[in-house]
């Protein structure tokens, strides 16, 4: 079905385009022409994006979908609803599911229940230790060729340093990205918030900014040796940015996000045990949530991502450190970075960019983008809508969020996969 | 920064989670009401009507003795009905949640609950899922809080040494962990004590603790220095397993109160320890029994502080059931 998008103005960060031109999208959900109509188009259906943005799919770079082995908590075809909605259009999921994705049956599994439910693109992260056990490398290649877009032991981080190596320098050999979560697990140990005013006011067990800092240098060292590309999952400290900044400067080839969450929240939103900011990495002090603001100006962070945790209500109805860490995040991932252009720290195109060409190319797949000939992943969204997160509005099974009751500017009205409406409001 | 989930909408205290953000207004009460309870723990018939129907459960899912124990015997001096429930970790932990627990005896009409959980948060998360007539009373949550112990020591350091307000208090031991410190620092800080100082190597020590008002010092000679009063804290063992400490014997070398340390605070300087206490380890025989030991007077002052709390809690204070 051929479609003509009018009216909006359209940002596309990847062909410095923002402006008002209408977008044409051919019946096979290719971008057909961007501002003139190409010759003999006829538009099956025409969506009026007057006063709208127009931009590329959003491209989460971590999104857990539950499924399989959690499916009490969520399912691929509930959260990829949910992504949709929130005018995501492609995903990256980590590989610790149950089973763990260090198959490619698995990593086939997961692409091919996203593409039957026709909504969101899901690219698997493999594991880059078999089971995640740290001891022996999972198959790369086969799970590359699988349509694995990257490697991570996600929340185990391998902790004998051989292995590492080894892991870095097979990725580095079959020119793979490796996906590492900057956490030592003995610093660690036992904490669920920052170690900081808040730990020590709730007496709850903290985990100092060092357990991050201390994995980033040990990666960064190893990344130097065997010349693997990485790149941090969510930084929570202004240490750690700092770090990474020097090893980029020094042309080290790695590069890191943060999540929604981190750029908004401080240790002290968790008031008195509000379970909702629950999360890992700890939110951590206002001196660290303004450094990774300014990382993101200064393009050392090169995405914002959700890190979207669904959990059932009883997860968090816990005492604390026992409830479960995460936050249901696909559906204020735009809202909180628009948020941010709210509070002038980034521009919108910056922002833009920051959701869908960049992570993008830290992916290194062909999303985020609308030049002619490219899918017709899209994202309209009104941005002067006001609304107030409720509940009852929220699509993914997962309802646990710290956001609830805060009011949003900017709201996707449209959501376009391949060329098709999968969404509209 | 606390929500007012203890207070109801008329501002009357509902719960008892933590002494943060109680004014010293609300302490004074409680500690004046502790005082006329004393007077009722001395009489020959030591009960009084005020909670007569009330039903009152300690909820323990961490062992105790002295805290529960004192804890019945106050609401019995109150007239109430006790049921003591100690509920080991591993029920819970067999699928029932905590709030199934609460639940479930809340269905058999409970008025309040004394609730000890080894989980810092575990009174919060309880106040804040229970109907509004239930009422909570925190008697320890991990290492967050334990209210009722931060009020009988000011209690006593009040009975024994007059105006808070001209006092420098050392609290000493493992401040890390420990929930008894940060109560009694709330409560000390809000009577506006003069100076209240915290004593411990850095590995027991939380980061920031100046921030809850209080100055640190790693060194008993330099933190005892003319104090007026001495508050130990009970060490527990494992702290050797988390390398927090290299041996009982250095700790008590360093930090275990003798009489030579003692020296170093005001002649008449109190010591005080909230039990069950570890000779040789915390603290030397020969003070914890010595003459500046107002260790025994704690415990019972703690009945007549519990007494309040729960009349304050449930409504009226000492006379209220006599008038009824």
């Amino acid at each position: 079905m051929s479609l003509l998008i009018t009216g909006g103005r359209l940002i596309d960060p990847a062909n410095g385009m923002d402006g008002k031109k209408d977008l044409y999208i051919d019946a096979k959900g290719f971008v057909a022409s961007v501002g003139k109509a190409p010759a003999g188009f006829k538009a099956v259906r025409t969506i009026d994006a007057a006063g709208k943005i127009v931009c590329p799919g959003l491209v989460d770079l971590r999104a857990r979908l539950r499924e399989p082995g959690l499916e009490y908590k969520a399912t691929i075809e509930s959260e990829t609803r949910a992504a949709v909605a929130a005018g995501i259009t492609t995903l990256c999921c980590p590989p610790d599911t149950h089973p763990v994705i260090d198959t490619p049956a698995m990593a086939q599994m997961l692409q091919s229940r996203a593409w039957r439910f026709g909504l969101a693109f899901i690219h698997p992260l493999g594991a880059l230790t078999r089971g995640l056990e740290g001891k022996l490398l999972a198959d790369m290649e086969s799970l590359d060729e699988a349509g694995c877009v990257g490697f991570t032991n996600a929340f185990t981080p391998v902790s004998d340093t051989q292995v590492l190596r080894r892991a870095f320098e097979y990725a580095a050999t079959l020119d793979l990205t490796v996906f590492l979560h900057a956490e030592d697990p003995w610093l660690k140990g036992t904490g669920c918030v920052h170690e900081g005013e808040v730990s020590t006011r709730l007496g709850l067990p903290g985990i100092p900014e060092a357990a991050e800092t201390v994995a980033v240098a040990r990666d960064l060292a190893l990344i130097e040796q065997t010349g693997c590309r990485a790149h941090f999952c969510g930084l929570s400290s202004a240490r750690a940015i700092t770090m990474v900044a020097e090893a980029q400067k020094r042309g080290l080839p790695v590069s890191a996000d943060a999540t929604a969450h981190h750029l908004h929240l401080t240790e002290h939103d968790i008031g008195d045990f509000d379970t909702q900011c629950h999360v890992r990495p700890p939110l951590r002090s206002k001196k660290d949530r303004e450094a990774l603001r300014r990382a993101l100006k200064n393009s050392v962070l090169g995405a914002i991502c959700s890190d979207h945790q669904p959990h059932e209500p009883d997860a968090k109805l816990a005492p604390f450190a026992q409830s479960e860490p995460g936050i249901s995040a696909l559906e204020t991932l735009l809202p909180l970075t628009l948020k941010l252009v709210d509070e002038n720290v980034l521009g919108l195109s910056e922002a833009i960019a920051l959701l869908t060409l960049k992570p993008a190319q830290i992916l290194g797949i062909e999303a985020g983008q609308l030049g002619v000939g490219a899918t017709a992943d899209v994202c309209i969204f009104d941005p002067k809508q006001a609304w107030t997160l409720t509940e009852d509005q929220i699509v993914s099974r997962g309802h646990n969020t710290p956001f609830l009751g805060n009011e949003f500017r900017g709201r996707v009205t449209h959501t376009l996969v391949g060329g098709k409406v999968v969404f509209e409001r | 920064m606390t929500d007012n989930l203890q207070f109801d909408a008329q501002g009357r205290l509902r719960h008892l989670l933590t002494l943060e953000g109680l004014s010293r207004r609300t302490l004074v009460e409680i500690l004046d009401a502790a005082e006329s309870f004393i007077a009722v723990g001395e009489r020959e018939i030591k009960k009084v009507p005020l909670l007569r129907g009330q039903t009152v459960v300690n909820l323990f899912f961490e062992p105790s003795t002295r805290t529960r124990t004192t804890f019945e015997i106050a609401a019995k001096r109150l007239s109430a009905d006790v049921i003591n429930l100690n509920v080991s970790a591993s029920s819970t932990s067999k699928g029932e949640t905590l709030l199934d627990t609460v639940r479930n005896l809340e269905a058999m009409h409970t008025d309040l609950f004394v609730v000890r959980h080894n989980e810092s948060g575990a009174a919060h998360l309880i106040a804040r899922h229970v109907p509004a007539h239930v009422h909570i009373i925190n008697a320890g949550d991990g290492r967050h809080a334990h209210p009722t112990q931060g009020l009988l020591d000011a209690f006593t350091v009040r009975r024994h040494k007059g105006d808070v307000g001209k006092l420098t208090v050392a609290i000493v031991g493992d401040i890390l962990h420990s929930r008894v410190a940060r109560s009694e620092i709330h409560a000390l800080t809000t009577l506006g004590a003069r100076e209240v100082r915290v004593i411990a190597p850095k590995t027991l020590l939380p980061v920031a603790v100046e921030k809850l008002g209080v100055t640190p010092y790693t060194d008993m000679a330099e933190g005892l220095k003319d104090v007026d009063v001495v508050m130990m804290l009970r060490l527990q063992r494992e702290r050797m397993a988390g390398a927090h400490i290299p041996s009982e014997q250095e700790y008590f070398n360093l930090y275990g109160l003798t009489p030579e340390k003692l020296a170093h605070a005001r002649k008449d300087a109190i010591v005080m320890h909230p039990g069950p206490m570890n000779r040789g380890l915390d603290i030397d025989s020969a003070v914890a029994d010595g003459p500046q030991s107002v260790i025994l007077p704690q415990v019972t002052y703690g009945i007549a502080v519990r007494m309040a709390v729960m009349a304050l809690i449930l409504g009226g204070g000492p006379d209220a059931g006599r008038r009824a």
